[in-house]
């Protein structure tokens, strides 16, 4: 039982991680109602382009700053060069803008800063277990994933509070419902524009710093996008604590299926065969139940359509 | 498509004085480098360190008995679609064609293995690859040279045997193989089991799902296993994720053993300091205190001309691999010209020629300026390996560090099963294997 937990644990912080990524995606989605491909990009970006300056010497909480300052930057000329002329086009077409915009922000950032990897300490935070919790119970729970829960709590609800009390946020809800309603209301669309992407920019460095801090600073950053995509089918893809629940369910689903499910198979239908790995293609049969269930997510605004 | 500009002047030039001047002068190289994509660190380390070489030469020598190499880039990404793209695209270019095809990707060597074969343009996959293709007889223009995974393997069980005091005490120890879940991470299994029978050890085997940034569950399940050793056949992130998962449950680094693809500073860089005592095989060292990286330095890298946008890389694992790289095509190269006569450009035929009847021995080596740097090899028709042999490396927390000689694999078993599963494939593809008695 005692590995049970253990595992339950460890995926549930891991989810924590995935949760990160999922958090740029909903902000995107909520302002435009495009699913944001790039979005593994920029945590790609973010990510490089820390390290990059921290690389020149410049201390780690300026470079963050900096790192965020590259972030608006970005986001600006997004909204001037992809989004703007975009403006009332179909969705589908901002989704292929956003495709375009993959392949253009994953080549600047190696173009800026080299294909080299890099590695990434977050001071003061070891990835390792607390050692009192190893004692006690024999449960290892790493320092550092409880350090990412930490930050991601933080994120949340400094998101939510930027969303529902804010004139800001209400406007980006406005102009998620409708572009040219919006527009004649008087909202400024192309500043809220600017503003999500640059929020979804810094949910992309924190992600990046994090994920980076983990596996290396390398160009599968840019995969953590791929565990992002159940994550929002499960949580719906307009609600930040829905990010939150659906990377939980996803994190500890995926561990405990993947220690548990091909020992069973294994023992049920007598195959020598190694059937484990499966944490890849996991989350997104759980992402299909839940697809066919509640097509809207658990937390997502359910859509109707008068006719 | 990125042409050096070398290769540019030298097909300038070469247009300037009539198309036979060119025949006699160049010596043409198409290279499907990867420069971006999730594997770059990888390309740019070893297209840099083989292209750096031909520029030595060329620098020093002034070619290979006067003949200029030139090469061209085409980017591949590391997507087999594209390394087949490239391989059609510069198969032609040149004086003579490509004159060898280094597809440094395992999946864009099986996809050209028999368009390479029908074109007769050697394919030469050093430490990767398909395995079996070691049997010269049944694959002609497949070169997995230096040392194949199976051998590497063999080897790597060798040096937990010494690690133990001996090949019998491996008898009832526990060994888990983690590893990447493709047919690059499987391709090691059924030696490894072959191994377990043989010596009394029991082995486990954990896939990694690609691309292997979350290990957790993996490594939970090594907790529970309790091994004495494990493997760690990783690619790309998986390699600095599985390192510091093994630190999270306190697994001793100096008990994992991890392939040459998990191998380089790329790896246990990102991993900090959960990476100090990790261990590696490698047919490569590391470091610049060989005589040929410092001509390299000296008439290429002093100059301005290194292909390295990032010279503190010259000397790491990656960078020295592709100058074992631009090593064996140079020698091949000048080999084959022996035979069809010096200072003329080759084809791709005569090049498989100078490959099979290659032998780099130990003065040959000195010579070269790479001695320790790179196994000795003698190359046959028979025997498209030609090494077998393994070295150790240790990372200290901040550089790699040779631990053993070099170590001779299991050739015994090795080519045993490399000559069935020849066997197998050819008779899958109705192939007929070549007689080697009647080679010259």
């Amino acid at each position: 039982m005692q590995f049970f937990f253990e595992v339950l644990i460890g995926g549930l912080l891991s989810g924590v991680m995935y949760s990160l990524v999922a958090l740029g995606f909903v902000l995107i989605y909520k302002a435009s109602g495009v699913f944001n491909f790039a979005q593994g990009a920029m945590v790609f970006f973010a990510a490089l382009t820390f390290v990059g300056i921290t690389e020149l010497g410049v201390p780690f909480g300026f470079a963050l700053i900096l790192a965020f300052g590259a972030m608006i930057l970005l986001a600006i000329a997004t909204e001037r060069v992809v989004l703007r002329p975009l403006v009332n086009q179909p969705q589908i077409t901002l989704f292929m803008a956003t495709i375009g915009l993959t392949f253009l922000v994953e080549g600047l950032a190696q173009g800026m800063w080299g294909a080299s990897v890099r590695g990434l300490e977050i001071p003061g935070i070891q990835d390792e277990p607390l050692e009192w919790m190893m004692e006690n119970t024999g449960i290892g729970v790493s320092k550092f994933d409880l350090f990412a829960a930490g930050v991601s709590a933080v994120l949340v609800v400094v998101l939510a509070l930027f969303f529902n009390k804010t004139r800001v946020g209400r406007a980006l809800r406005a102009v998620a419902d409708d572009h040219q309603a919006a527009l004649a209301i008087g909202i400024p669309l192309q500043d809220i524009w600017r503003i999500v992407w640059a929020v979804a920019g810094l949910v992309a460095l924190v992600a990046g710093v994090m994920w980076g801090a983990r596996n290396g600073v390398q160009f599968a950053l840019t995969f953590v996008a791929l565990k992002a995509l159940p994550v929002l089918i499960i949580g719906g893809f307009t609600s930040i604590p829905g990010a939150i629940v659906g990377g939980l369910i996803i994190g500890a689903s995926e561990k405990l299926g993947e220690i548990y499910i091909p020992p069973f198979v294994q023992s049920t239908f007598g195959l020598e065969t190694n059937l484990g790995g499966i944490e890849g293609w996991f989350p997104y049969v759980m992402a299909l139940l839940f697809l066919l269930v509640r097509p809207e997510g658990l937390f997502g605004e359910k859509h109707i359509d008068r006719v | 498509m990125k042409m050096k500009k070398s290769a540019l002047i030298g097909f300038s030039v070469a247009a300037a004085l009539g198309a036979s001047a060119v025949q006699a002068a160049d010596q043409y190289i198409g290279l499907p480098s990867y420069r971006v994509g999730p594997y770059a660190a990888g390309g740019t380390g070893i297209f840099g360190g083989m292209i750096d070489y031909f520029q030595l030469v060329n620098a020093r020598d002034g070619g290979i008995n006067g003949v200029k190499l030139t090469w061209e880039e085409c980017e591949t990404e590391y997507n087999n679609a594209r390394g087949v793209e490239c391989y059609e695209r510069m198969k032609k270019n040149g004086p003579t064609g490509n004159t060898v095809f280094h597809p440094l990707s395992t999946g864009i060597t099986y996809s050209v293995i028999d368009k390479a074969t029908a074109d007769k343009i050697p394919v030469i996959s050093l430490g990767y690859g398909r395995t079996d293709a070691s049997d010269g007889r049944v694959f002609p223009y497949i070169f997995p040279m230096l040392t194949n995974y199976w051998s590497q393997n063999t080897a790597k069980i060798k040096f937990i045997g010494m690690k133990e005091g001996g090949m019998d005490k491996l008898k009832g120890k526990k060994i888990v193989n983690i590893y990447h879940d493709s047919a690059y991470g499987k391709e090691t299994i059924p030696v490894l089991d072959a191994q377990a029978k043989m010596y009394g050890f029991t082995v486990k085997h954990i896939p990694v799902a690609h691309p292997g940034n979350e290990q957790q569950s993996q490594w939970l399940q090594v907790r529970q296993e309790k091994p004495d050793w494990v493997i760690l056949r990783g690619w790309g992130v998986m390699n600095p994720t599985a390192l510091k998962a093994a630190a999270k449950i306190g697994f001793p680094r100096e008990k994992i053993v991890g392939v040459w693809w998990s191998g380089a500073e790329e790896d246990t860089i990102p991993a900090g300091a959960a990476a100090k005592g990790y261990i590696s095989a490698g047919f490569n060292v590391a470091g610049t205190n060989y005589p040929v990286i410092k001509d390299i330095q000296k008439h290429v890298v002093a100059k301005g001309k290194t292909n390295m946008e990032d010279k503190s890389r010259i000397g790491s694992v990656y960078y020295n691999r592709g100058v074992v790289h631009g090593i064996i095509t140079v020698e091949a190269i000048r080999k084959a010209q022996e035979k069809y006569g010096k200072g003329k450009s080759i084809t791709g035929e005569q090049m498989r020629w100078g490959i099979e009847n290659l032998s780099i021995d130990a003065a040959m080596l000195k010579k070269l300026g790479a001695e320790g740097f790179m196994p000795a090899l003698k190359m046959s028709c028979l025997n498209h390996e030609g090494s077998g042999l393994v070295k150790f490396q240790q990372w200290d927390g901040k550089q790699w560090k040779v631990i053993t000689d070099w170590i001779e694999s299991d050739q015994k078993l090795v080519r045993g099963m490399i000559e069935e599963s020849a066997a197998k494939y050819a008779k899958e593809k109705g192939i007929t294997p070549r007689d080697c008695s009647k080679e010259s």
